[in-house]
C-alpha cells in the first residue's frame, strides 16, 4: 500500500509522511506488566477458528501511544481504577428486598478471578448465552430483589470494570461450541456483514486493515479484552456494547442496541476471537 | 444545480441531451466499471474537488488515501493506494466510475460507493445510528462527484 520510494517532497514534509505512514503504523513491540507483577498476555497466537484469516492476535494496548499504554501499567495512574473502587463499595453494600449484598454470596470480589475470562457463556438454567451483565443483573432482580441497572449505566460499567480487574493475569476462555454455538455462529455472521451506506464490516477495518491508519486512527484488531475501557476521549468507562455501537454508526447505518440479542452473539464471536490474550480492563484507550 | 436548471429553462425545449437533469445513482451506465458521460454535464471545479477529498464532513477519502499534493490536509490515512499520479493509471470515465461506486471496478472494494442509494444493509440516517428515512441520499452529489473527478484527472507524478 504505501509508496514512499520518488517522492518528491521537502525534507519535513517527508518526515511528516513518514512519522503517520510507516512508523505508526505497525503495533509495537512490547509487554504488559500491571503494578511491575502481574503480567498480561498482549499478543499470541490466533485460535483455531481465526486459522486463514489471521495467525496472530494482538491486544489493542499495542496500538496506542507510548503515554497511553504506560499510564495503564501502573493502578495509580489509570483512572478506570476509580470505578473499580466504586465497584467494590457496591459490591460490598446490602441492596434490595432480600439485604442481601454481592459479597454475602460470592465472598471476596478478588476470588471472582475466574469469572471474566469465559464470558458470554451458556446458562443451562436460563437456556441462553449470557453477558456478565445479563448475570449481574440476574443476580440483582432474582438474589437480591434490587433493581436492574441500565445495561451501559455506571454502576453496571463499573462492576464489569472491578470483576474484570480482579482477573487480570488470566487469559480469555469463551466456550463457542456446545450450546453456545449458534449464538457463536450468528455473532460471526454479524461480523462479516457489511453494514451502512459505507458498506463495511468489522473485519474490512479489524482484520483486513489493522496496523493501518484511517484518518488519524491506528487500525487495531478491535479485540474486547480490556474492556470496559477507559477512554481518554470521552473520559469515562466504555462498555464492550458502547464500542460495537460507535463502530456500527461510523459505517452510516442503523446500529443495534447495547444489551441486544445481536449484540451478545457480537461480544461472544469478538471475545472469541481473543482467546488467549490477557484480561486487561479496565484498559485506557483513546 | 441551480445553474443547470437555471440554463435547461432558458434553451427551452432546444435543449437536448447535455443539458437533460443530472444522471440519478439508479441510472449510472458502466462500461467495465467506467462511467464515461458526464453525471452533470457541467464541467467539474477542481478546486472544490480537492476541499471535498479533504473534509471529513463530504468524502474524507484522505481518510484511506495519502496524496502527496493535499499535504497540508494532516492525518491521510493508507488503507487505500497513494493516489499520486491516478490521473495517469485511469481514464476520466474509470475514475468517474471508481468515485461512483468502486465495487464495480474492483470486486469487493472497502472504498464506499460515493453515488448511490440502493443494495445496503441497514443504512442508516447519515452517522446518527438511526434508521435511513426519507430524506436519504448518495455520499456526494452528482455535481461533487465531477468535481473530486476534476481533481483526480490532474493528479501526475
Ligand atoms: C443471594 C445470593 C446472591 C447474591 C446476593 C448475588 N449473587 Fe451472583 N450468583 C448467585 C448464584 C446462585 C449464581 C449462579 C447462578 C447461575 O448459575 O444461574 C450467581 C452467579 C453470578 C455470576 C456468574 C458466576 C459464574 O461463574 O458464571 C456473577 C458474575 C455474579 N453472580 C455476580 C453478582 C454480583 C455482581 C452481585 C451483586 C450485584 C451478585 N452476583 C449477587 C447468587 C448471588
Ligand atoms: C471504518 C472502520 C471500522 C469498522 C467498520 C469497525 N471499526 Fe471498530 N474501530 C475502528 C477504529 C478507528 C477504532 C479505534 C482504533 C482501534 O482500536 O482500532 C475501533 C475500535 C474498536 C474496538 C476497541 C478496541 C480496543 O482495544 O479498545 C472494538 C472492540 C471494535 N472497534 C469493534 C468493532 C466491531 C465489533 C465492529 C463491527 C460491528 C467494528 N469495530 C467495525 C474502526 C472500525
Ligand atoms: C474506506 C477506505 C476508502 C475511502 C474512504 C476511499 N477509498 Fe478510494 N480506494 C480504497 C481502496 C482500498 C482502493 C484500492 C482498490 C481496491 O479496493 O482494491 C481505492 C482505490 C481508489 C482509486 C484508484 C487508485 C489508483 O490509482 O489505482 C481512486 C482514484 C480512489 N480510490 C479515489 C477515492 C476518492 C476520490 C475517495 C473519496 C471520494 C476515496 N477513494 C475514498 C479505499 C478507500
Amino acid at each position: 500500500m504505501r509508496k514512499l520510494t520518488g517522492l518528491k517532497v521537502p525534507g519535513a514534509l517527508l518526515a511528516t509522511l513518514l512519522a503517520t505512514s510507516a512508523v505508526m503504523a505497525d503495533p509495537v513491540d512490547d509487554t504488559l506488566t500491571i503494578n511491575g507483577e502481574t503480567e498480561i498476555v498482549v499478543r499470541t497466537a490466533a485460535p483455531e477458528h481465526l486459522s486463514g484469516a489471521m495467525s496472530e492476535i494482538m491486544s489493542g494496548w499495542l496500538f496506542r501511544e507510548d503515554d497511553t499504554r504506560i499510564m495503564q501499567a501502573d493502578d495509580f495512574d489509570n483512572p478506570g481504577m476509580i470505578f473499580v473502587e466504586l465497584a467494590e463499595d457496591s459490591w460490598n453494600m446490602a441492596e434490595g428486598s432480600n439485604g442481601k449484598s454481592c459479597a454475602d454470596c460470592h465472598g471476596a470480589s478478588a476470588d471472582m478471578s475466574e469469572v471474566r475470562p469465559t464470558y458470554p457463556k451458556w446458562n443451562e438454567t436460563a437456556g441462553e448465552v449470557r453477558t456478565l451483565e445479563m448475570q449481574i443483573n440476574d443476580c440483582r432482580t432474582n438474589q437480591m430483589g434490587a433493581e436492574e441497572w441500565k445495561y451501559t449505566g455506571n454502576d453496571m460499567v463499573n462492576m464489569t470494570a472491578l470483576l474484570a480487574s480482579v482477573s487480570r493475569g488470566n487469559v480469555v476462555n469463551v466456550a463457542i461450541d456446545g450450546p453456545a454455538q449458534s449464538t457463536w455462529e450468528q455473532g460471526k455472521e454479524i461480523y462479516y456483514t457489511r453494514y451502512g451506506q459505507l458498506n463495511l464490516s468489522c473485519s474490512n477495518c479489524h482484520e483486513d486493515n489493522y496496523g493501518n491508519m484511517i484518518r488519524a486512527d491506528h487500525l487495531s484488531q478491535g479485540q474486547i479484552n480490556g474492556f470496559p475501557v477507559y477512554r481518554l476521549k470521552n473520559t469515562k468507562l466504555n462498555s464492550a456494547h458502547d464500542r460495537f455501537k460507535g463502530c456500527i454508526r461510523d459505517t452510516r447505518a442503523e446500529t443495534f442496541s447495547p444489551g441486544s440479542p445481536e449484540f451478545v452473539a457480537l461480544e461472544l464471536y469478538v471475545a472469541s476471537r481473543g482467546n488467549g490474550l490477557g484480561v486487561e480492563g479496565p484498559a485506557i484507550r483513546n | 444545480m441551480k445553474f443547470s436548471v437555471i440554463t435547461a429553462v432558458a434553451a427551452g425545449f432546444v435543449a437536448s441531451a447535455a443539458f437533460a437533469e443530472d444522471v440519478a445513482p439508479t441510472a449510472v451506465a458502466y462500461t467495465e466499471g467506467a462511467v464515461s458521460q458526464s453525471l452533470t454535464g457541467i464541467p467539474g471545479d477542481p478546486a472544490n474537488g480537492r476541499v471535498i477529498l479533504g473534509d471529513n464532513g463530504q468524502g474524507n477519502c484522505v481518510a484511506c488515501h495519502q496524496i502527496t499534493e493535499m499535504s497540508d490536509v494532516p492525518f491521510q490515512g493508507n488503507v487505500g493506494p497513494m493516489l499520486d499520479g491516478t490521473g495517469e493509471r485511469w481514464s476520466e470515465g474509470e475514475l468517474r466510475g471508481i468515485v461512483v461506486n468502486a465495487k464495480v471496478m474492483f470486486e469487493d472494494s472497502i472504498m464506499p460507493a460515493f453515488y448511490k442509494t440502493d443494495g445496503f444493509i441497514r443504512p442508516g440516517n447519515l452517522y446518527t445510528g438511526k434508521a435511513a428515512d426519507d430524506t436519504f441520499g448518495p455520499l456526494l452529489t452528482a455535481q461533487q462527484v465531477e468535481d473530486v473527478v476534476a481533481y483526480l484527472v490532474t493528479l501526475r507524478e
